[in-house]
C-alpha cells in the first residue's frame, strides 16, 4: 500500500488479497467448509479450536461470504482436493482469482489498524506455551463466549472440568521492562480482568472464586470505580501482589505464591489462571506507519499532540483508536467520530460529490387488502435455536390466522436473509411482516428497511423478542421456553395483522449550531463547526473564553497550554461564522433536533437564536477540599491553584526543599465515588517538575492506586527514578495535615515499614478531584439526564458517548466526566462529527408512531399534556388537546393516563394492544 | 478555507475495528464517500472476539 498526494487529493494504491470466492454468487450455506479437509488452527478462538482452510471468520461476519485460506488449502498447497468447488450450490468458487491492485482517489486518509495482544511466551516463568491451563484474557473471552468453543460453559481447558478457582495476573506484557520491551500501561485490563471475573462467575454454576492479582488498580473512567466496587461486593477477591511464578501441580492444577499486604507468604491453587495480556503495534503496522511517513512514538503507537489529538505528522492522515494509544472501546469511538471530523473538515468542498441517494420504490397500497403475514423465526445461531425449538415454532406460526408464509433463518439479520424476505415478500404478496428474533432495538431498522425495499410501508412490522425475552431467560427450561416463544409469535401476529401504513413528518434541518461553554472543548467543537461551514453560536456564562484550562501548566504529553489557549481564543474570535456570547446564559429552550429556538440571556437583554444541533461543553469545576488542612496555609494548594502559583511565579519550584502530594482528595469516597482521571498524571508532572527545578528537592507521592494510565506510566517510570517517592495509603487510614503558624507537618502511614513518616512540607499539593456542575435546570431545558454524579449521561457508555438519548443534543469535554484536555478536543471533535450527520441533510423524517388525540373523546382536562415528558401535547384554541408531532415520541403515556380514551398511539393502538392481550390469554 | 476543486469528496479508512467502522459510518452519513479497507476477511476486529464488554456488560457484538 501506498499514498501519494497531499490533502484533499490523495491517490492510494490498494492491494487485494483474493478470496476464491464470488462475493456475488456465495450464500454462506457453509457446505464447502463441511467438506473441506483442511483443519487450522482457528484464530478467532485464539487457537482453542479448529477450522477448515473454506471458512467464514465467525458466525455472524459482515460480509457474510466464505473465504479460501491458500496458505492451508490442499489444492493451492499441493494441487489435489477442489472439494469444495464440488460440493458449492451456486458454483461460487473461483481458485482462478488474482491479486489486484488499485488506485483509489480520496481526499483524507484515517488510520484505525488496531492492536494486536501481547504474546505472554517471554514470560517463561509462567509457562503459558506448556500449561494447558494457563491461558490470555482473549483465550478467556472466547471461553466465554457463547459462541466459543465451548459454547459459553466454562470448563478448564486440560479436562473440560468446571473449574472452582480462577485467578487473573495483571501487567502481563505492560509496565514491564524486565521480562520485554513494554513499558506503558495497557490502559484496559484492569478493567476487562474485573469484567472476565464478574461474568466468570455468571457462568459458572457453583460459587466460583476469582482473585484477581495487581500492581495498581487502574479503574479511571466513567462508572469504572462503581464496577470495581461492585466486583468486590460480588466477592472477587484483589490481590496486590506481583506473581513471580506459576507451578503446574499433578492434577494440572496452578500453585501461585505471593506475600500478602503484612508480608505473610500464602500458596494457593487455581484451576485456571488468566494472563491479562497488554496491547501492542504489530511489526505490520510499525511497517506500514514508516512507508506511509506517519511517525510512530518509541512504543510504536502514534505520535500526537495534546491540542490535536488524531492528527499526525503528514496532513490529510489521521488516526485513531489503539493505533493513537492503548485505550478502551468508548474512547476508541470518540476518536473515531472525532478523525471523520478531522478527515471532513478540509473537505467540505467535496461533501455530497460522490454519495449516491438511496432511491426506495414506492410502498404498495394495501388499504382494504386482507392481511397476508410473513413469520420468519430467527435462529440467532444458536442463542435462540439452542434453547427454544424453533422448527415447532415456525410450523406453529403457520397456523395461526392470516399468516400466508412462515419460514426459519439461521441469522436473519445478515444480508443474504435479507434479500430472500425481500423476495418472499414479494412472491407471497405478504403485506404484514413478523420477525421473531432479537430485541428490536436491536435491528428493527434493518428488517424496515427490507421492508422499505420491497415495496412495503416500514410500519407493517413487527418483532417478537424470542431471545432476551425468551431464550436468554429461559435457557434451563427449553420446553417452556418453546411455549412461550409461540405464546410471543401468537402476539406478535395478532397484532401484526391490525397495524396500518403510517406516514412520516418531513421537517427541514437549520444548518447551525449552538455550542454551550467556551472552555477547550466548547472552543474546538465551535472552530471545527466553522470549518464545515456551519454557523455556529458559542455561549459562554464568564466574561472570558477558556473555562478551565486558563490555570493549567501543561498537558500530559509536557506541552504548554496557556500559548495553545491564546491562540485557540483568537481563533475563535477571528472565524467569521462564529457568534460569541459572553456572559450569557440560556433561559429558555423551545422545539427539537434541527429546529432549537433557544433564549439567550445577558446584560445586553434576550436573544432568540434558531439552531440546528447542540452541543453541550459546559466543563466541570475543581473540588474546594474540606480536609487535609486546606484553607490554613497559603503553601497547601489544590492542583490548579499550584499551576497558576507556578505560571505567575508565586511559587518558584527550585525554592521548594520538600514537596508532599495527596492523591484522590475527594475522590472515590462514598460521597463522590468516581475517579477523577487526571489526578495522578497531573502530580507526577508537577513532581518532575518540582525534581527539575531543584533536584535536590524531596519530593513525595501520597497515593491509593497509581493511575498513570497509557503512556503516562512512562511519567511515573521516569518520576521514580528521579528519586520521586511514592507512598501508598489505604482509604480508612489517611494522611494527616497539621498546620502551626509557618510549619506545615504531614503524617502518613507506610505500609512497607508499618510506621508513621512524619513529613515536614513547604508545599502540600493536593489533587483535589473535578466535580459536576450538576446543571439540572439546562439538564431540564434540552430533557437530557444526569447521572447519580451529576455528570450529563450519554445515549450509550460505549457506543454512543457523544449522543443523547433526545436527539439532536451532543455532549463534550469535562461535562461528561474527568478526562485530560487530549480527550476534551477530541470529544468535540467527535461530537461536531455526530452533529454533522444531522446538519449537514437538508431535511429529516421523523418517526411515524406518534400519538394522536381524538378531539371527539377530549374534554381538555389537561393530565396528557402535564404528564407528557417531551411537552409535546398543546391545548388548541378550543381548550383541547392536541399532538405536536414533531417532538412526540411515542412514548405512550397519554395514552395511559387519560381517562377519556382520547389519544391513541399509532403502530401501537390500543386495538393493537388488546389484541395482544386477548391472543395471549 | 478556499474552494477547491480538486477536493475529492472521498475517505479511505485503513482497518474495519470498532474504531474505522465507526468513523466510515459518520462520514458516509455526513454526505463522503467511504473506502473501508480491512486486511481480513470481516470487519470487527479485536471487539468481535469479545463476550461482553464493561462496564455496562452489553455482548460486544
Amino acid at each position: 500500500m501506498d499514498i501519494q498526494g497531499e490533502e484533499g487529493d490523495f491517490s492510494v494504491t490498494v492491494k487485494s488479497y483474493p478470496r476464491y470466492v464470488d462475493m456475488d454468487k456465495c450464500i454462506a450455506c457453509g457446505v464447502c467448509s463441511s467438506k473441506c479437509p483442511k483443519k487450522v488452527a482457528n484464530e478467532y478462538n485464539e487457537g482453542l479450536d479448529k477450522r477448515k482452510a473454506a471458512h467464514v471468520q465467525y458466525a455472524q461476519a459482515v460480509p457474510l461470504k466464505y473465504v479460501l485460506d491458500a496458505e492451508n488449502c490442499i489444492y493451492f498447497q499441493k494441487g489435489k482436493c477442489r472439494a469444495c468447488e464440488k460440493f458449492c450450490p451456486t458454483g461460487a468458487i473461483n481458485f482462478e482469482e488474482q491479486e489486484s491492485q488499485q488506485e483509489i482517489k480520496v481526499g483524507s486518509v484515517i488510520l484505525s489498524t488496531g492492536f494486536k495482544a501481547f504474546d505472554p511466551t517471554p514470560y517463561y516463568q509462567y509457562c503459558y506455551s506448556s500449561f494447558k491451563n494457563v491461558v490470555t484474557a482473549l483465550e478467556f473471552e472466547r471461553m466465554l463466549a457463547a459462541s466459543g468453543p465451548w459454547l459459553g460453559h466454562l470448563v478448564r481447558p486440560s479436562d473440560d472440568t468446571e473449574p472452582r478457582k480462577v485467578a487473573w495476573i495483571q501487567c502481563v506484557g505492560s509496565r514491564d521492562l524486565n521480562t520485554c520491551d513494554q513499558p506503558y500501561c495497557s490502559a484496559v485490563c484492569c478493567m476487562y480482568a474485573i469484567k472476565e471475573a464478574t461474568i466468570a462467575k455468571e457462568h459458572a454454576p457453583n460459587d466460583l472464586d476469582t482473585a484477581i492479582f495487581f500492581m495498581d488498580m487502574r479503574t479511571f473512567g466513567k462508572d469504572f470505580d462503581r464496577y470495581y466496587e461492585h466486583a468486590k461486593e460480588e466477592g472477587v477477591r484483589f490481590l496486590r501482589s506481583r506473581i513471580h511464578t506459576i507451578t503446574e501441580l499433578e492434577d494440572k492444577r496452578l500453585k501461585i505464591e505471593y506475600a500478602t499486604e503484612d508480608g505473610q507468604a500464602v500458596s494457593e491453587e487455581f484451576d485456571i489462571v488468566v494472563l491479562s495480556h497488554g496491547l501492542l503495534i504489530p511489526e505490520s503496522t510499525r511497517q506500514l506507519a514508516e512507508k506511509l511517513g506517519v511517525e510512530l512514538g518509541e512504543s510504536g503507537f502514534a505520535k500526537t499532540s495534546s491540542f490535536a489529538p488524531v492528527a499526525t505528522n503528514r496532513p490529510g492522515l489521521y488516526v485513531c483508536g489503539a493505533l493513537a494509544g492503548p485505550k478502551d472501546i468508548p474512547l476508541s469511538v470518540m476518536e473515531a467520530s472525532a478523525s471523520a471530523c478531522a478527515a471532513a473538515g478540509k473537505l467540505t468542498a467535496g461533501r455530497g460529490t460522490l454519495v449516491k441517494e438511496k432511491v426506495l420504490p414506492d410502498p404498495i397500497n394495501v388499504q382494504g387488502d386482507p392481511p397476508r403475514v410473513g413469520v420468519f423465526v430467527c435462529s440467532c445461531g444458536i442463542n435462540i435455536a439452542g434453547v427454544v425449538d424453533v422448527a415447532e415454532v415456525t410450523e406453529y406460526a403457520k397456523s395461526l390466522p392470516y399468516v400466508a408464509y412462515a419460514e426459519n433463518n439461521l441469522f436473519s439479520c445478515s444480508q443474504d436473509t435479507q434479500d430472500k424476505i425481500a423476495e418472499v415478500i414479494k412472491e407471497q404478496g405478504l403485506n404484514r411482516v413478523v420477525v421473531a428474533a432479537c430485541t428490536p432495538r436491536t435491528h428493527e431498522p434493518l428488517f424496515q428497511e427490507t421492508l422499505q425495499s420491497a415495496g412495503l410501508n416500514k410500519y407493517l412490522f413487527d418483532m417478537a423478542n424470542i431471545r432476551n425475552q425468551d431464550s436468554w431467560v429461559h435457557s434451563d427450561e427449553p420446553e417452556a421456553a418453546t411455549a412461550k416463544a409461540k405464546d410471543l409469535v401468537r402476539m406478535a401476529v395478532a397484532k401484526a395483522s391490525l397495524l396500518d401504513p403510517l406516514e412520516e413528518v418531513r421537517l427541514d434541518v437549520q444548518p447551525s449550531a449552538m455550542v454551550i461553554g467556551g472552555g477547550v472543548a466548547g472552543m474546538n467543537a465551535a472552530l471545527e463547526l466553522a470549518r464545515q461551514g456551519f454557523a455556529t453560536h458559542l455561549v459562554e456564562r464568564d466574561s472570558v473564553l477558556g473555562g478551565n484550562a486558563r490555570s493549567l501548566r501543561i498537558t500530559a504529553t509536557g506541552e504548554d497550554v496557556a500559548p495553545y489557549l491564546e491562540d485557540l481564543v483568537a481563533q475563535v474570535e477571528a472565524e467569521e461564522l462564529i457568534t460569541v456570547h459572553l456572559g450569557t446564559v440560556i433561559q429558555e429552550v423551545d422545539g427539537f433536533v434541527g429546529n432549537f429556538k433557544t433564549t439567550l440571556a445577558s446584560d445586553a437583554g434576550q436573544e432568540v437564536v434558531e439552531h440546528g444541533a447542540t452541543l453541550v461543553c459546559t466543563g466541570a469545576s475543581e473540588l474546594q477540599p474540606t480536609e487535609y488542612a486546606y484553607g490554613q496555609h497559603r503553601m497547601i494548594k489544590t492542583h490548579q491553584e499550584l499551576d497558576a502559583a507556578l505560571l505567575s511565579g508565586e511559587v518558584d519550584p527550585a525554592a521548594v526543599g520538600t514537596a508532599v502530594f495527596i492523591q484522590c482528595v475527594g475522590s472515590r469516597e462514598p460521597e463522590r465515588p468516581y475517579c477523577s482521571k487526571v489526578c495522578c498524571t497531573h502530580s507526577v508532572e508537577t513532581a518532575l517538575h518540582l525534581k527539575e527545578a531543584n533536584p535536590d528537592s524531596q519530593v513525595i507521592i501520597l497515593y491509593r492506586d497509581m493511575r498513570t494510565f497509557g503512556e503516562r506510566e512512562l511519567l511515573y517510570r521516569e518520576a521514580r527514578s528521579k528519586g520521586v517517592l511514592f507512598v501508598r495509603f489505604d482509604v480508612d487510614r489517611k494522611p494527616r495535615v497539621e498546620v502551626d503558624g509557618e510549619r506545615i507537618t504531614v503524617t502518613a502511614h507506610d505500609h512497607i515499614l508499618d510506621r508513621d513518616l512524619v513529613i515536614e512540607a513547604d508545599l502540600v499539593g493536593l489533587a483535589a478531584g473535578i466535580v459536576s456542575h450538576r446543571d439540572e435546570s439546562l439538564a431540564q431545558m434540552f430533557k437530557v439526564p444526569l447521572d447519580d454524579d451529576g455528570w450529563f449521561l450519554e445515549a450509550h457508555q460505549k457506543l454512543r458517548p457523544v449522543d443523547f438519548a433526545t436527539d439532536g443534543v451532543f455532549l463534550a469535554g469535562l461535562a461528561h466526566y474527568p478526562k485530560p484536555l487530549e480527550e476534551a478536543v477530541a470529544q468535540a471533535q467527535a461530537a461536531v462529527a455526530r452533529a454533522v450527520t444531522v446538519l449537514s441533510s437538508k431535511e429529516m423524517w421523523l418517526s411515524g408512531t406518534v400519538a394522536t388525540i381524538d378531539q371527539s373523546k377530549c374534554v381538555g382536562c389537561g393530565v396528557c399534556w402535564t404528564v407528557c415528558p417531551y411537552q409535546a401535547i398543546d391545548q388548541d384554541e378550543n381548550g383541547l388537546a392536541v399532538v405536536n408531532e414533531a417532538l412526540c415520541k411515542g412514548c405512550g403515556t397519554c395514552v395511559a393516563s387519560c381517562r377519556s380514551g382520547a389519544p391513541n398511539l399509532r403502530g401501537f393502538t390500543n386495538q393493537d394492544v388488546m389484541a395482544q392481550i386477548e391472543a395471549i390469554l | 478555507m478556499a474552494a477547491n476543486s480538486k477536493v475529492t469528496g472521498a475517505v479511505m479508512v485503513v482497518g474495519g475495528g470498532i474504531a474505522g467502522m465507526q468513523s466510515a459510518l459518520d462520514l458516509a452519513n455526513s454526505g463522503y464517500y467511504v473506502y473501508l479497507v480491512e486486511r481480513s476477511s470481516a470487519i470487527g476486529g479485536v471487539m468481535s472476539q469479545l463476550d461482553k464488554t464493561f462496564p455496562t456488560n452489553d455482548c460486544a457484538m
